[in-house]
């Protein structure tokens, strides 16, 4: 199996000020390195400042990255120009956390799902509203849809449409940021179930990003923890979960609050400044 | 032991343009001192709105309706004026919310905060205030309590802040602690640690707390009592540990088979089990049961005469005409993933 993306030792460091002009430097991502297969669903688990998200953003060259390289199919794209990267924007795409902020309210759903293919170019008119009402069909979405307004749908609805929106350009790589984590369990369910199906009906690549170890581990073959910018082990979605080898790893899994769990009493619940 | 808040045939309807909103209908429920109750429900079911009417924080402007009792330490709440109820907050019951940042005021520091607190509620000055906020810090877990006094709430983290919140809340030895969605915001070993901390301070201090929260895991770990809610509505209500074994209403089985558990993934051909349809809007009026319409057990009745409150074999209160066949008919409708 060949590789699709390759991410190696890639690093951010963000520069803030501060007060009196001075320089602080963050590390957000240091060293991660992370092959990613066709078809492979990737789940990254980790806590808030972990750097997955910073790790999304990079991949779709939303951030530049300090350091490292990023390979699509072998070719680096790491410091691909706007219009060079524009075609690789079409094989991967992004669905992130709020479906309330990133769909924009003065657009209709049509216009909303439309515009990726439209600003690729190449397709008439009509071409785009039959894959428009196809991809909201698959997502479970009525056609009347296209002509409505945001507001007028519930958060796990937009979600899907987010989905309809990141799926017009037929990418084969889809980040997904998050995706479930503003919904309501019920509606986490359905998502989760049409991201299944898509995946097998589009031989689609999932990198999906969360916080919540029992979702990553339900839509990802690999699992990868990360901590403060750093891989802490990867391995299959299983091993991981039920024989992680690091000790952070076990932790993580420990704090994870489940039906049926006894409630832990822990050793020092204490924190200092 | 006697409940120290006794809510019965709660009903709540809010202003709207057009009109009122009936928003909770007959909700009763009781939390005993030292004990935990956990409100769980999807967005929209109601539990917070339990939680403003007990403490009169709602959002009609003065023109919301509310009905039935809400007994708190032997008082009638639903008879106080506001400025009675404004003594109560703050002093006998407290309230700790999902976002800390949005709670704390940015210009002061958590000192000056705490001894406001304090100094409303209890005749002391500045400086007996403050030794009182440090000891507060120090039993919620804070090792340098006298930095963090000084501290503004942006130099702190969100556990540290949510931890400032408990230790408000709890300073003035409140006999009711209201906790919405506390944790909701926080990492999971962080929000380990505030799970603790509450559980701690309502065994110690014999707090009775009311803990609301959409996290069934949370929830079942901490809660000695439970009450699920849809739509306004307490559907079932019981013993933490029974309703999580033993769930009766078809909605409480649904909840818990659309949680991701480690042992179920989609590789393996797991699917989630996922509610069909939406939550009803509580502008529209409904004959019979409000979770009928996405029921799988739903028959004519459902649709046609509100259930009555039945209590189970097992102690549970369920609010279902038909939770026999939704209990003995288990893992058909609602897919693998059932038995958490």
């Amino acid at each position: 199996m060949s590789a699709l993306l390759e991410i190696e030792n890639l690093t951010k460091t963000f520069r803030t000020r501060g007060f009196f002009g001075k320089v602080k430097e963050v590390h957000a991502l240091n060293g991660v390195s992370l092959t990613i297969h066709k078809g492979e669903s990737i789940g990254i688990v980790g806590e808030s400042g972990c750097g997955k998200s910073t790790l999304a953003n990079l991949i779709v060259r939303l951030e530049e990255p300090t350091s490292g390289t990023i390979r699509l199919d072998g070719k680096d794209i790491t410091h691909l120009k706007e219009e060079e990267l524009r075609p690789l924007r079409r094989r991967i795409q992004i669905v992130f956390q709020d479906p309330y902020s990133s769909l924009s309210p003065r657009m209709t759903i049509g216009q909303i799902v439309a515009e990726p293919m439209r600003v690729l170019g190449g397709h008439s008119e009509a071409e785009i509203r039959e894959r428009a009402e196809t991809l909201l069909h698959m997502v479970g979405l009525q056609p009347g849809a296209l002509a409505r307004y945001p507001h007028e749908f519930s958060g796990g609805q937009r979600q899907r449409i987010s989905i309809a929106r990141a799926l017009m350009t037929e990418p084969e790589i889809l980040i997904l940021d998050e995706p479930t984590s503003a919904l309501d369990v019920s509606v986490q369910a359905q998502v989760l179930n049409i991201l299944t199906d898509l995946r097998e009906k589009l031989h689609l690549t999932y990198l999906f990003i969360s916080h919540n170890l029992a979702v990553v581990k339900y839509i990802s073959d690999q699992t990868v923890v990360m901590r403060r910018g750093e891989v802490v082990e990867m391995g299959p979605s299983d091993r991981i979960l039920t024989a992680p080898s690091e000790k952070y790893t076990r932790e993580l899994i420990e704090a994870v609050p489940m039906i049926g769990k006894p409630f832990r009493l822990l050793e020092d619940p204490a924190e200092s400044l | 032991m006697e409940p120290i808040l006794s809510i019965r045939h709660l009903s709540l309807s809010l202003p709207v343009k057009k009109g009122m909103v009936s928003i909770l209908h007959d909700v009763s429920l009781d939390v005993a001192p030292g004990q935990i109750l956990g409100l769980v429900g999807e967005s929209g079911s109601g539990k917070s709105m339990t939680a403003f009417a007990v403490t009169r924080l709602l959002p009609g402007g003065g023109r919301e309706k509310i009905g039935g009792s809400i007994r708190f330490c032997g008082e009638e709440l639903t008879e106080k004026s506001e400025k009675e109820m404004q003594a109560i907050r703050g002093r006998d019951i407290s309230m700790i919310f999902q976002e800390p940042m949005t709670c704390l005021n940015p210009v002061f520091t958590i000192g000056r905060q705490m001894t406001d607190v304090l100094m409303t509620h209890q005749k002391i000055s500045r400086s007996e205030a403050m030794k009182k906020a440090e000891d507060m810090l120090t039993s919620v877990h804070i090792r340098q309590a006298a930095d963090v006094l000084r501290c503004y709430p942006y130099e702190l983290s969100g556990g540290m802040r949510q931890r400032v919140m408990i230790g408000i809340a709890l300073s003035c030895r409140p006999k009711l602690l209201i906790a919405d969605e506390p944790t909701t915001a926080l990492d999971v070993t962080v929000q380990a640690k505030i799970l603790y901390l509450v559980r701690e301070a309502c065994r110690r201090l014999g707090t009775a707390v009311i803990f609301i929260s959409h996290d069934l895991g949370v929830i079942s770990q901490i809660c000695d009592n439970v009450a699920v809610m849809y739509s306004g509505h307490i559907v079932e209500s019981g013993a933490a540990a029974d309703v999580f074994s033993q769930p009766e209403h078809p909605y409480t089985r649904a909840l818990m088979a659309a949680v991701p558990k480690f042992t179920v993934s989609a590789a393996a051909g797991d699917k989630l089990f996922a509610i069909p349809g939406i939550v009803p809007d509580p502008s529209e009026p409904m004959a019979g049961c409000r979770f009928a319409p996405r029921c799988p057990y739903a028959t004519e009745i459902c649709r046609t005469r509100p259930p009555a409150d039945t209590v189970t074999g097992s102690g549970h209160l369920v609010y279902c005409h038909n939770w026999e066949t939704a209990v003995s008919s288990a893992g058909n409708a609602w897919g693998k993933g059932d038995e958490a």
